[in-house]
């Protein structure tokens, strides 16, 4: 009983761990669909996790937090458009650009309006987002496996987990069932047939950063005011990169990619809790082992051991008409 | 002025057209008209402003002055939403089409009929089975494009069109990628639509599809309409004449040959793609001295890897590459160059020459250790600029200036650039891969010339090219390839019809 409890004690873990990778991995999905590789998901996610901090604790309002974090992360995706869109950029240096100017700005913003080394004010309870219980936990917290599955796993989550989750089937329709989710598709792998279908390429290509930076806007603002309280300097901690990774091994796919995050989100959850630890036969296995695992998984995948990873074919090709 | 070109009243006219690029001007006062219901061909040399006029009418660019008139009525296409509100469909060389999307996808994407899906899909399938019977288009709905042969694809193309409604459809060189088969089936398909009422322009540089299948014709020269006639009232000749604007040899004038020894012999390759697919297989050959062994086959059936391993690029996976006959042991194009086996390859743009650099520096490209060149590890630049001026001025490579970057000459001149290069290192063995695609008609009589002048000095010559009247005219001896393998060997004499069944892999 008490491994049971260890392992939903990970899985509650890995659930919180895996949430903002999903947002991000949802939000490069949508990018590079069409045709716009994002590297630059990692100073989104920061960026919204500062604004989104800074908002919450002026005004004690989570939601306004969650709409100044969204609002940023469009700010981003929009240079990011208009360098690589608009004025035919590189994406990589644009994304990279990107990620540089969030580092620096949370810092130098975050010191001088809070005076705290980058830290933003401690966000007060109401300006966050906390768990919320779900309807029969008492009720089932005796029935055995599935009840403490339930209470600790599935209940007690903030909103923003649940919103995650409801992302998946939700982009899945948009990208599978919707004109704009046809068209989005289309000018990934072919911008040409887009254009002489009479469709922009550049307002498409502009909407869909706008959808990835929406989804980016949830990540950064669950890492400041729902996983924390408060933002800490380069809290985003790579995080953006491992997105990357869980889109790539997803193979650019909406279910296929909630999986990897969730894997990817387990793998980190894993570590944290072998750390110090040591395995018998084994001895301590250092914690880098674990936290590498998701690249060395994503290194495997591209390699072709598990199928082969076709990325969509114009992508980090900026288009410009034929002649 | 206006050239009327059918006795119907016209579907389309351009009135005036004209258009600048800085200092180029692509198409100059350009009028024309194209009766309903008729084929009209466009046809002109690369560079001659037919792709430019055709992107002004599928509102790809803007024209400076001049009026476009459908049915008569003045229209303005500012971009290709309105070509299609107005009834321009375009088949664009190469396919706008969404590989990995289904035939439906691509026929619903821009005409989707509503925010979802689900509302477009019952209407569309209805349509297409309608068009199907109408037009006698049979494709699968729901088969994926990147699965469909190439033929197959061009029809999805049509659809497309066509399920937008299009009255006038404009061709943009459509045979280029189709079995001399699959090239009549087209034609089949055109003349059922122009039977229906339909429009249809067809721009080609293929004079003999001209005269094939238009009722009307057009020529294009340096940005101008010079000519339109009645396709039955001219003649390949007059066309040829009117394109270049003088006289031009159509047949390549050539001796009969006089093979000597085996200089290069192929003996059982097999080769694999970069996808592990078997290209070539299990194919032998020999190519003496003083000959020209041509390979016809249809794009994509194994003549470009054939041609990669025998010039050392790609590493085969059996089988035997013999020189002089002693074994090629590895694959190594600057060993192969020291045996004396120059090659031209397929894609020039690719492979034959850096776009970017000036052109006496893509003049030395693989002969960077020529001593001639060097002086020690510097490049001798006033001798690389001097041996570059000479194969200008004997090359005839315009504008002759070596200073020039490579991309900012024309097809046939960058053509001629990886030509002299390789000619000029006076090789024993000759590979060459589509010495002519994307050249003007000059160009071509004199790469053409060049060739036959190599097989007359005692050099072994091994052409590919997809051109079927190219391998008819220069080679020797034709080997059809299909499906990574020689299917058959005939004599230059053999007629095209034959051929042309085994490029399908129909006869041996």
């Amino acid at each position: 009983m008490e491994y049971f409890d260890t392992f939903v004690s990970i899985l509650g873990s890995a659930i919180r761990l895996s949430i903002p990778l999903l947002f991000t991995a949802l939000a490069g999905l949508f990018s590079e669909r069409a045709g716009i590789f994002d590297i630059g998901l990692e100073g989104k996610m920061l960026a919204s996790a500062f604004a989104a901090a800074c908002v919450a604790y002026w005004t004690g309002n989570a939601w306004a937090g969650l709409g100044a974090g969204i609002l940023v992360a469009i700010i981003f995706s929009l240079l990011h458009g208009f360098a690589s869109i608009t004025n035919r950029g590189n994406q990589i240096v644009s994304g990279v650009a990107l990620n540089f100017i969030a580092a620096g700005l949370t810092i130098v913003l975050g010191t001088a309006w809070f005076n705290q080394g980058g830290r933003t004010g401690q966000v007060p309870p109401e300006g966050r987002f906390s768990g919320i219980v779900l309807p029969g936990v008492e009720m089932m917290r005796d029935v055995p496996i599935i009840g403490p599955l339930y209470a600790n796993v599935i209940s007690g989550n903030n909103i923003l987990t649940y919103i995650a989750f409801l992302m998946v089937p939700l982009s899945w329709w948009v990208l599978y069932r919707t004109r704009f989710g046809l068209r989005l598709r289309a000018v990934g792998e072919n911008p040409g047939a887009v254009d002489t279908a009479g469709i922009s390429v550049v307002w498409l290509r502009y909407r869909a950063l706008i959808v990835t930076g929406f989804l980016a806007g949830f990540a950064g603002t669950y890492l400041s005011i729902a996983q924390s309280a408060a933002f800490i300097n380069n809290m985003s901690a790579g995080k953006g990169y491992i997105a990357l990774a869980a889109l790539i091994f997803a193979k650019w796919k909406p279910v296929p990619v909630m999986f990897a995050c969730l894997l990817f989100g387990f793998l980190d959850a894993f570590a944290n809790f072998m750390q110090g630890k040591s395995l018998p036969m084994i001895g301590e296995v250092p914690v880098q082992i674990f936290q590498a695992l998701p690249y060395i998984l994503t290194c495997v995948l591209l390699a072709g051991v598990i199928g082969v990873a076709r990325p969509p074919k114009a992508g980090g090709v900026p288009y410009t008409k034929e002649r | 002025m206006s050239l009327q070109s059918s006795a119907n009243e016209p579907a389309i006219e351009l009135v005036g057209i004209d258009k600048k690029f800085g200092a180029v001007h692509a198409n100059k006062n350009i009028n024309l008209s194209v009766g309903k219901g008729s084929i009209h061909g466009i046809i002109g040399e690369n560079g001659a402003g037919k792709s430019t006029l055709m992107s002004i009418l599928y509102g790809f660019y803007h024209a400076d002055e001049g009026e476009i008139r459908i049915q008569g009525k003045p229209v303005t296409i500012r971009d290709s939403q309105a070509a299609i509100a107005a009834g321009i469909g375009m088949v664009h060389q190469h396919f706008m089409l969404v590989e990995n999307f289904t035939v439906l996808e691509n026929v619903m994407l821009g005409a989707e009929g509503g925010q979802l899906l689900a509302k477009g899909v019952a209407g569309a399938r209805k349509e297409l089975k309608r068009l199907e019977k109408d037009y006698g288009l049979e494709v699968d709905p729901d088969a994926v494009i990147e699965e469909l042969p190439v033929g197959n694809q061009q029809r999805v193309e049509i659809l497309k069109a066509l399920y937008r409604g299009a009255e006038i459809l404009i061709l943009d060189e459509p045979t280029g990628v189709l079995t001399p088969a699959e090239a009549d089936h087209l034609f089949r398909i055109l003349q059922v639509l122009r039977d229906q009422g339909k429009t249809i322009i067809l721009i080609t540089h293929k004079l003999r599809e001209i005269m094939a299948i238009t009722d009307t014709v057009s020529v294009m020269r340096r940005g101008e309409m010079v000519a339109t006639r009645k396709t039955a009232e001219t003649t390949v000749a007059e066309l040829a004449e009117l394109m270049v604007g003088r006289r031009v040899l159509l047949r390549v004038e050539k001796g009969d040959a006089n093979p000597g020894p085996v200089l290069l012999s192929v003996k059982n390759l097999t080769v694999k793609d970069g996808r592990g697919v078997t290209m070539v297989d299990d194919v032998s050959f020999d190519v003496r001295a003083g000959e020209i062994v041509g390979i016809a086959g249809v794009a994509g059936n194994g003549q470009s890897e054939l041609l990669e391993a025998l010039a050392g690029i790609r590493k085969p996976v059996s089988g035997e590459i013999l020189i002089d006959g002693k074994p090629v042991e590895s694959a190594d194009p600057a060993l192969l160059r020291q045996l004396a086996l120059a090659h031209i390859p397929e894609d020039r743009h690719h492979m034959g020459l850096v776009l970017k650099f000036e052109e006496y520096e893509n003049s030395i490209l693989g002969y960077h250790h020529d001593p001639r060149y060097g002086r020690g590890a510097m490049l001798d630049l006033d001798a690389v600029r001097k041996s570059a001026e000479e194969q200008i001025e004997k090359y005839d490579i315009r504008p002759p200036n070596p200073r020039l970057k490579t991309a900012n000459f024309s097809g046939g001149n960058q053509q001629k650039i990886v030509v002299a290069r390789e000619i000029e290192r006076d090789p024993k063995m000759l590979l060459i891969g589509q010495p002519t695609r994307g050249v003007d008609i000059g160009a071509i009589e004199f790469i053409h010339r060049r060739i036959i002048e190599m097989r007359d000095a005692g050099k072994a010559v091994l052409l590919v090219s997809v051109e079927l009247d190219e391998i008819r005219s220069l080679s020797d001896r034709i080997l059809v390839m299909f499906a990574g393998k020689v299917v058959g060997e005939k004599s230059a004499d053999a007629d095209e019809q034959t051929l042309g069944l085994m490029m399908a892999g129909i006869a041996a």
